[in-house]
């Protein structure tokens, strides 16, 4: 641990990730990142790999990205913490979360 | 690796811009119709102007397949009172939605005479419009006939809270519906109006903002004859030439929303609404009117919930509200049995409040999906709000997530998280137009939100494609005009000055900056000295910290143009603040709490005459008989498109 080379980087913006990609189901063929009408992302340099989330900040959580990826799995939705739903189930009372 | 940071890490060094950088380098363009802004409004006005073979470029800040407030979806094609089902005369629909103060009848009469034909026009283009697939039959609303699916709103009246008798038998029986709303597959919408665009030859230049107009001699006040942009990716300039302009921007969402991550995070508008359409108008000298009205967001501001996380917003329709006990509370349900009635009356709220306190009704509050049928629940769960715009991944995220809508009760939020504060608003005003949906100024046109009474989906689609025809027939009667190069230099200096510079004050931090001022000193209390001070505020900020901003790509740079907009429109506002000297709708003065006394129950007017500062007073209801006057200037109205 101690021999590991850190660099030092400002504090990372948050929200960070709206969303999580799967790089053994994306492609990278990059419609997210045209769909995305804020530019939250940027092409991968490394073709064929996901995007790189450049403006998480600026996400207004429209969900397109997510919705129009044409390979199912690719690209999950992933609401920050301060955003995710609760329900309880009506005969158990059981509390469930987004 | 998805995040900046991990590529950090694995790489040594962040990723080098994904662009080519093409700053202050120029692109000229040519055409008849110039569309500002590829939102709803936008791709109505670009299709129906090129439908009449006119050439037509479209500037999109965005890229058109999923812009603006409309782009993920639309649910309610609200207020079409032309459709088969409805019970309503259009003409006297519209005459009843008008009847508010400082509405706009234009607007209104256009949406309710042709925004049946619209929708019809939205199905050729491949728009789902009706339950083809048989997925809701026996729904309430549903007719087979037709597949169409009216909605409850607008049940028997239009209004926000419950008629008296609302919930009792009897009421909005079926046979006295006004059937005005059809609930729509709006998710399809925008990728078709960006296909027909692109059919029809539509020039689209997406990732380019407009940035200001150019007009005749580059004279405040003339004729509008194109307008420059930038290109978000590149930088590069990009300047249009054009017979008549049409800008649809949409609306301004943040002027009072200091947190820049959160204006994004939970707002009712994209990012990308930040007011340059109104304020690069108004600059080249249009009316505008209404800036001193802005009331506190109610819903889905940044520190509150997701709009449609918690059962009991807005606009859930048929889901019942109960307590933690499973108490059934008075909110009306926006559905079949209230007649679309939204929110309770404001006594019954504060009675709710206080029944709270008391332990009458137990916290949190629940939407009760399992007692509703299934075809209903269906029909709200995955029809309203699957299809409502930005609820979509909503949707998903729950049932991903284990929620089961036959079986859960989805948590609300009011109360728990606090009532939005006043100082959290909405506004920025609209633009003064005629029955052509033309402003003041020759060559310009304006349509969707931005018009006085802005209104729905269905409304900006209906004025975009109004104010497209208008605008190609303009454009057969005119030559090009002559852009002025001292204005395109002047522009370029203002825009790329931040570029120049590396280091400074950044976007976000002047953003806040500006947030705050309107927060103190144009929002709850209203007086002079508040609004001299705010003014005071705004101009130290221009004198001082514009000369610091810098933006470290075109990114950035946009986003730091955006805030140079904000600025701008900030003083607009505090400006027009100063001179009402009385209350109205939305704006309540402490010096002045008379509310619409006669000699200002009127919309103040405001535009630049040599760059002063100007006012006129406008009566209400200046359109004059909605009917006729719509009829003497669409004699020729051809109606549904039959294709070309
Ligand atoms: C969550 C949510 C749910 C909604 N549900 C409904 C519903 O069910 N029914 C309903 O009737 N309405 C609904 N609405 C409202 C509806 O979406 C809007 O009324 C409609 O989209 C407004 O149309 P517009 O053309 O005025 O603006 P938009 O569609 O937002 O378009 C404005 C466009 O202008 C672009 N732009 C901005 N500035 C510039 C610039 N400087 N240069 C170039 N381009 C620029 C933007 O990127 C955007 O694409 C909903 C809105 C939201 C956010
Ligand atoms: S997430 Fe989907 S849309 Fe985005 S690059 Fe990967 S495969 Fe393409
Ligand atoms: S949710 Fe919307 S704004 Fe956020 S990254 Fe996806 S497309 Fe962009």
């Amino acid at each position: 641990m101690s021999q590991q080379k850190l660099m030092a980087i400002p504090n990372v913006v948050t929200p960070n990730q709206p969303v999580l990609f799967n790089p053994e189901i994306c492609n990278g063929c990059n419609h997210c990142v045209e769909v995305c009408q804020i530019d939250v992302y940027i092409p991968n340099p490394e073709k064929g790999k996901p995007p790189i989330i450049l403006h998480p900040d600026e996400c207004w959580y429209c969900g397109c990205c997510a919705n129009d990826c044409p390979r199912p799995g690719a690209i999950i939705f992933n609401w920050p913490l301060q955003s995710r739903g609760y329900w309880k189930n009506k005969e158990t009372g059981k509390i469930g979360q987004v | 690796m998805t995040t900046w940071h991990d590529y950090l890490k694995k790489e040594g060094q962040p990723p080098s811009w994904p662009y080519p950088i093409r700053f202050e380098e120029e692109q000229e363009v040519e055409t008849d119709v110039l569309v500002i802004g590829g939102g709803i409004a936008g791709c109505w006005a670009a299709i129906s102007a090129s439908r009449t073979g006119v050439k037509v470029v479209l500037l999109e800040k965005g890229d058109t397949v999923r812009s603006g407030a409309g782009g993920p979806g639309c649910d309610h094609w609200c207020n079409v009172p032309a459709n088969p089902h409805s019970r309503v005369d259009p003409d006297e629909w519209a005459e009843h939605m008008a009847d508010v103060p400082y509405s706009c009848g234009i607007g209104l009469q256009i949406q309710c005479r042709e925004d049946w034909d619209t929708l019809l026009e939205m199905e050729q283009m491949g728009g789902k419009i009706r339950d083809i697939d048989d997925e809701y039959v026996g729904a309430e609303g549903r007719y087979d006939d037709t597949k169409l699916m009216i909605s409850p709103r607008y049940g028997v009246k239009h209004n926000l809270w419950p008629e008296p008798g609302a919930g009792e038998p009897g009421f909005n029986p079926p046979e006295e519906r006004s059937n005005v709303v059809i609930r729509i597959w709006g998710s399809t919408f925008k990728p078709a109006l960006k296909k027909e665009c692109k059919r029809l030859g539509v020039k689209i230049m997406d990732r380019v903002a407009g940035t200001s107009l150019l007009t005749e001699n580059g004279v405040q006040g003339e004729r509008v004859v194109g307008a420059t942009g930038l290109n978000s990716r590149t930088g590069e300039f990009v300047i249009v030439k054009s017979k008549a302009t049409i800008i649809a921007t949409g609306g301004a969402g943040d002027l009072w929303l200091m947190n820049t991550e959160l204006c994004g995070m939970s707002s009712m508008h994209p990012r990308t609404w930040t007011g340059e359409g109104l304020v690069m108008a108004f600059k080249a000298g249009a009316e505008i009117t209404n800036l001193e009205m802005s009331m506190p967001i109610g819903i889905a501001t940044g520190l509150k919930h997701k709009w449609y996380s918690g059962a009991g917003d807005a606009s859930y329709e048929n889901v019942p509200i109960v307590d933690a006990n499973g108490k059934r509370l008075p909110y009306p349900i926006q559905g079949w049995e209230d007649a679309g009635a939204m929110i309770p009356a404001p006594d019954v709220q504060a009675k709710i409040a206080e029944d709270v306190k008391k332990g009458v009704y137990e916290l949190p509050f629940y939407g009760d999906w399992p007692s509703m049928s299934d075809v209903e629940r269906r029909a709200t769960w995955n029809l309203m709000l699957g299809e409502e715009s930005t609820t979509k991944i909503i949707i998903d995220t729950f049932n991903r997530s284990g929620f089961d809508e036959k079986r859960d009760l989805q948590q609300s939020y009011k109360f728990i998280e606090g009532a939005g504060l006043p100082q959290w608003r909405n506004g920025g005003g609209n633009f003064m137009m005629d029955w052509d949906l033309k402003t003041n100024l020759d060559g310009l046109y304006v349509a969707g939100t931005q018009l006085v009474g802005g209104q729905d989906h269905s409304y900006c689609a209906a004025t975009g494609r109004y104010a497209g025809r208008k605008a190609a027939a303009y454009v057969k009667e005119v030559a090009q005009g002559k852009v002025f190069r001292d204005q395109i230099r002047k522009e370029k200096e203002r825009i790329y000055a931040p570029a120049r510079r590396d280091s400074g004050i950044e976007w976000k931090e002047f953003h806040a900056g500006i947030a705050r001022i309107n927060q103190y000193y144009n929002s709850e209390f209203k007086t002079e000295t508040l609004f001299k001070m705010g003014l005071g505020a705004l101009e130290r900020m221009e004198m001082e910290f514009v000369p610091q901003l810098y933006a470290l790509d075109p990114h950035k740079l946009l986003r730091t143009i955006e805030d140079l907009t904000m600025l701008e429109h900030s003083k607009m506002i505090m400006q027009a603040s100063l001179v009402r000297k009385a209350s109205r709708m939305g704006f309540t003065r402490i010096d002045y709490p008379d509310m619409d006394p006669p000699e200002w129950n009127k919309f103040l007017v405001v535009k630049l005459i040599n760059d002063k500062f100007t006012t006129r007073l406008q009566e209400q209801r200046f359109w004059g008989n909605m009917k006729e006057e719509y009829e003497k200037r669409n004699a020729d109205y051809e109606g549904v498109y039959k294709g070309d």
